[in-house]
């Protein structure tokens, strides 16, 4: 199977008066058509801004500096703005934490969900009301025909991120990018989109890249996973693999600070200090300061080496052979 | 152990004055008064001396209301809200002495901390004007805080702002310690912070809890953080407590069944490639608080919900060593999958 898309050494920088901050530096990652993967990170890892770097969308001071994003055989680096406009919301979309921040507070939805199918081909009135109330029922909204006249400060949190999944799926894209979206959400409610996405991007064959910080919620949803660390992935492979036996002291640390899997009343198993600042990184491994395993050979770099999807980017990897 | 918070049905109502246009327009029939919004209704609980209880429920359930009034600085409605045998508010929602003896931890530690005021003049602040300690000695004092939760008492003399969130959230415990309090109400601590960094601030919570014997009042809606911290855990749901017992029976074997769907809810880490997770969301959304259904709060979403549940209120009644606010809680057989 050809991938779908082809991420080669991503890096996105940032401007500052107070120096380059490194937000994303040197991301490698490929998605085959209809696989959901999972990027992990905490605040400051970089995977929010690799999300919008994918889809073209940031903005100076950051700037893709070196790398390549190939999509559907094109790339995406470089391409002109009309040209990434085009594909924006037709092939790829995105589908942003915060929805009251993402939908127009003056428009209808279905006026929000009219242009975004009228930016990309020529449909009548009445088609694009069909089209719209169609995909509002697909993502669970009850009643979609008459919620389509409502403005988004008349629905709930939870329905209100349901129209902007809505809107992204609109035009059957081949790849959603989802930032953080159930995070502001109640628990009831995040089951219920989880388990709504999970099926629809069955169904339809939409890829699925859910960046977000909260493991549990990757693991039921995607079938590989990505952890991120100062802006590079330190360990990726497939669900089971990295979270029954992960291979980098960072996802070993980040999993025993879950108190979910700790025995109540007990201390948590922490993870000392805080990430380093991305304008001044230590040299070589970021997490080496905090890393109980450190030893000098981690003031250089390592590379992320593995096979067949599975890579930690770490010295002395744990399961190794002392 | 005595029960050192007290709260007998205790309410809290908020209501919007109306404005001129609308109190003429509900003459004429034309528009709506402002309905009020009964944010916590008719709940009581007993917290006991040197217990974490934990109180749980999503947005709206009133769970920040209760635990304000518990904290003082919002007087009930109706009924009363008692710290160790005596109200925290006098009439017209003036504060009393004992006030002091409760201290509140915020959420957002990005807004609980004044960012024009140096660290040490945070911490100082409080026990300063309340005479706890004297203005020579404060400094002493601030640095004894500042290394109880972990920083180093250098840092009195830096500003908020050059502070990142998980110390910051140490700042603010600081400055509620720095009052001496018997007890602490924390409205979602942890809620803003990183994973690493939570873990961090929970491992703080219990060791002043071991260290110094508080009592607290932890609210979340985080259900793995508040079953590590509590002995005993609340279940709010529209304003009422549904379900109060010790933390490894509400978890464990839930009576309610708002409790066992919430803990459906939650996703469970998967870490096994050939196990598919198997989502089992509550249906229907939570109703608004302006215009909760009667009879049980919860009975549309209910999968067990029968005629009665639609009219009659239930009251919190023991079973099994807990209280639960249902009236099929003797008979429904919730048992199912338990959580890890």
């Amino acid at each position: 199977m050809t991938a779908l898309l082809e991420v080669r050494d991503l890096a996105t920088h940032f401007a500052t008066r107070t120096g380059v901050v490194r937000a994303v530096d040197g991301v490698t990652l490929s998605l085959a058509p209809g696989e959901i993967i999972g990027l992990v990170g905490e605040s400051g890892s970089g995977k929010s801004v690799t999300g919008f770097s994918i889809l073209g969308l940031v903005d100076p001071p950051g700037r893709i500096v070196r790398g390549s994003v190939r999509f559907e055989g094109r790339e995406l680096v470089g391409l002109p703005h009309g040209e990434l406009r085009s594909l924006r919301g037709r092939r790829i979309a995105m589908v942003f934490q915060d929805p009251s921040a993402t939908l127009n507070p003056v428009l209808t939805i279905l006026d929000q969900m009219r242009l975004a199918l009228e930016a990309h081909e020529r449909i009548g009135k009445a088609a694009a009301r069909a089209r719209a109330a169609e995909i509002l029922t697909r993502v669970g909204i009850p009643d979609a025909g008459r919620r389509l006249d409502s403005y988004p400060h008349q629905l709930s949190g939870g329905m209100r991120q349901r129209v902007a999944i809505a809107i992204a799926l609109l035009n059957r894209p081949a790849l959603v990018v989802c930032d953080e979206p159930t995070t502001a959400l109640d628990v009831s409610i995040q089951a219920q989109i989880l388990a709504e996405m999970k099926s629809l991007a069955r169904e339809s064959g939409t890829a699925l890249i859910w960046i977000s910080h909260d493991l549990s919620t990757v693991s039921a949803l995607a079938s590989r996973i990505l952890v991120m660390y100062a802006g590079r992935v330190v360990e990726e492979g497939t669900v089971g693999d990295v979270l029954s036996a992960p291979r980098h002291p960072y996802t070993r640390g980040l999993l025993d600070s879950l108190p979910s899997l700790a025995t109540p009343g007990q201390d948590l198993r922490q993870i000392p200090g805080a990430m380093p600042s991305l304008s001044d990184p230590p040299p070589g491994c970021a997490f080496a300061p905090r890393c109980a395993h450190a030893v000098d050979a981690c003031t250089a770099m390592p590379d992320l080496v593995g096979a067949g999807g599975r890579g930690v980017r770490c010295h002395r990897p744990l399961g190794d052979a002392p | 152990m005595s029960a050192l918070v007290d709260v007998r049905a205790a309410s809290k109502v908020f209501r919007q004055p109306a404005t001129l246009v609308e109190r003429i327009g509900s003459a004429f029939g034309v528009c709506e008064l402002p309905r009020p919004v009964h944010a916590v209704d008719d709940v009581s609980l007993e917290i006991r001396n040197g217990e974490v209880l934990g109180l749980v429920g999503e947005s709206g359930c009133g769970k920040s209301t209760l635990g304000r009034m518990i904290a003082g600085i919002l007087p009930p409605s109706a009924g009363s809200a008692l710290f160790d045998g005596m109200p925290l508010l006098a009439g017209a929602g003036r504060p009393v002495k004992s006030t002091t003896r409760v201290q509140m931890i915020f959420q957002d530690p990005f807004a609980s901390l004044d960012p024009r005021m140096r660290v040490g003049d945070i911490i100082a602040e409080g026990p300063v004007a309340h005479g706890l300690v004297s203005k020579s000695a404060s400094a002493a004092d601030v640095s004894r805080w500042l290394s109880t939760v972990g920083l180093d008492p250098q840092v009195a003399d830096r500003y908020p702002h050059q502070f990142s969130g998980g110390q910051r959230q140490r700042i603010a415990i600081a400055r509620a310690l720095a009052m001496r309090p018997d007890m602490l109400v924390c409205d979602e601590p942890v809620a803003s912070l990183d994973v690493s960094i939570q873990a961090q601030i929970v491992n703080l919570f219990l060791k002043l809890r071991r260290d110094l014997g508080l009592t607290m009042l932890f609210i979340s809606h985080d259900l793995g953080v508040v079953r590590h911290v509590s002995d005993r855990i609340a279940i709010m749901y529209l304003g009422r407590i549904v379900e109060i017992g010790t933390a490894r029976s509400v978890f464990e074997r839930p009576r309610h069944p708002y409790t066992r769907a919430l803990l459906d809810s939650v996703p469970r880490l998967r870490i096994d490639d050939r196990v598919e997770v198997d989502f089992r969301p509550i249906r229907g959304e939570l109703p608004s608080p302006l215009d909760p259904p009667a009879g049980c709060h919860f009975h549309m979403r209910c999968p067990h919900a029968n005629e009665a549940c639609a009219v009659q209120r239930p009251t919190l009644l023991h079973v099994e060593g807990r209280e639960v606010a249902c009236l099929r809680a003797t008979e429904l057989d919730l048992s199912g999958e338990a959580p890890p």
